[in-house]
């Protein structure tokens, strides 16, 4: 149907030839952008949905008043999926999470899958890569967040946490944070979230199209196999080099998965590529300026080379499962 | 009438201060709008998302951009 529509639109109302390349071009980045528009427009609005139900102080509440065994990690990590994320509601969201008396490392899980695991990462990914990477991407982010938040829980890394955090720390106090509902009607919230989804797809839309459009010149000026020599599978090095090489940058996902899928058309292995995208949006200068705000630099040190390290061990394994 | 926008300078945090600050301009309100973005003060009111809007001591709405119909709601228009 999105197929048609372009073609309709390029050849039909642009009047361009289907047989130049031109033509190609223009259509491939029509259906590629209408496509991810709908795939991010839908995949919202259910999070939306998820959201008015299960919001972010019930989940704190959940957690603060039931003891469960390491599940709390999974759900940290789920939620942290599901959350819409704003790099700086995440200093709110860490204080009012220790401050609950949750601990460190599940709160870490929060704030680690939060940017990895998005809404609009999964919408890309799913409009390039197909249901098979995308499903890849989703559990292997989840599982990345568990674990690292585990092992950073059990460094004991509670010293180096800011002097007023640890105050609020002590101070915790699990009952005094009453979890209110929203007291609106469900059909009074639908407006609300499809502005919201619609929202999320206009913030990111020009990063989409950037994104596209890169990815559609590269596509025709990068000759094929141009990356294979220095970034593909048998070169053990690669996949450290692309996480470390992608740290520092801080892009969207939106505009990140589009030029990623020509590094893999043109011969970067899979994983390495996905491994590169964890890299850009999970890590990145501005959150770590963020998070100076609570934790000390030794322990934001701790935290991204974990995660680093982390992301690094998934690029392998993905490039040896697929 | 007292309102707080709470958020620490994001772009989210600077749209939900604007369509405030836009529907008192528009119906002249005599309403005390500032914008908190102290963590400290921003954190007495309980909040885990960004943007947040109090209106006299309340937070009313958090983590998301209200629509002027919404604000004009909660201002009582």
């Amino acid at each position: 149907m999105i197929q048609r529509f372009a073609d309709w639109l390029v050849y039909g109302i642009l009047g361009l030839d289907a047989g130049t390349s031109l033509g190609v071009a223009v259509n491939f980045f029509v259906y590629d952008t209408v496509k991810i528009i709908l795939l991010l427009f839908s995949i919202s609005f259910v999070m939306g949905i998820i959201n008015a139900y299960f919001p972010i102080e019930r989940l704190r509440r959940y957690l603060t008043t039931h003891k469960l065994y390491g599940l709390d990690y999974f759900m940290a990590a789920l939620f942290g999926g599901i959350t819409p994320f704003c790099s700086c509601s995440s200093v709110p969201l860490f204080i009012g999470f220790v401050k609950g008396g949750i601990p460190l490392g599940v709160t870490l899980t929060f704030l680690i899958a939060s940017p990895l695991v998005s809404e609009i990462a999964i919408a890309m990914f799913l409009g390039t890569f197909g249901v098979k990477a995308t499903l890849i991407y989703v559990v292997s982010g989840t599982v990345l967040s568990m674990v690292a938040g585990y092992i950073l829980g059990k460094m004991r890394l509670e010293p180096y946490l800011s002097d007023w955090v640890k105050q609020a720390q002590q101070q915790s106090n699990a009952r005094s944070e009453q979890w209110e509902a929203e007291k609106t009607p469900f059909w009074k919230r639908l407006p609300i979230i499809t502005r919201e989804s619609w929202g999320i797809v206009r913030g990111v839309l020009v990063y989409i199209l950037i994104g596209i459009g890169i990815g559609a010149t590269m596509h025709g000026f990068v000759p094929e196999g141009f990356f294979e020599q220095s970034l593909s599978a048998d070169q053990w090095w690669s996949v450290p080099l692309a996480v470390v090489l992608a740290a520092p940058m801080y892009a969207n996902a939106a505009g990140i998965v589009p030029i990623v899928e020509v590094f893999v058309a043109k011969g970067i292995p899979l994983g390495t590529a996905i491994a590169f995208m964890m890299s850009v949006i999970g890590l990145s200068i501005p959150e770590a300026t963020m998070l100076k705000k609570v934790m000390t630099w030794r322990l934001i040190g701790i935290f991204f080379g974990v995660v680093t390290l982390l992301i690094i061990i998934s690029g392998y394994l993905f490039n040896w499962m697929l | 009438m007292e309102v707080k926008v709470l958020g620490p300078g994001c772009a989210k945090c600077k749209k939900a201060y604007q369509v405030v600050e836009k529907v008192i301009k528009d119906n002249n309100l005599d309403v005390t709008l500032t914008k908190v973005d102290d963590l400290m003060e921003m954190m007495s009111y309980n909040i885990l998302s960004t943007p947040a809007i109090v209106v006299d001591g309340e937070v009313k709405i958090k983590g998301r951009v209200p629509s002027e119909n919404e604000v004009k709601e909660l201002l009582g228009l």
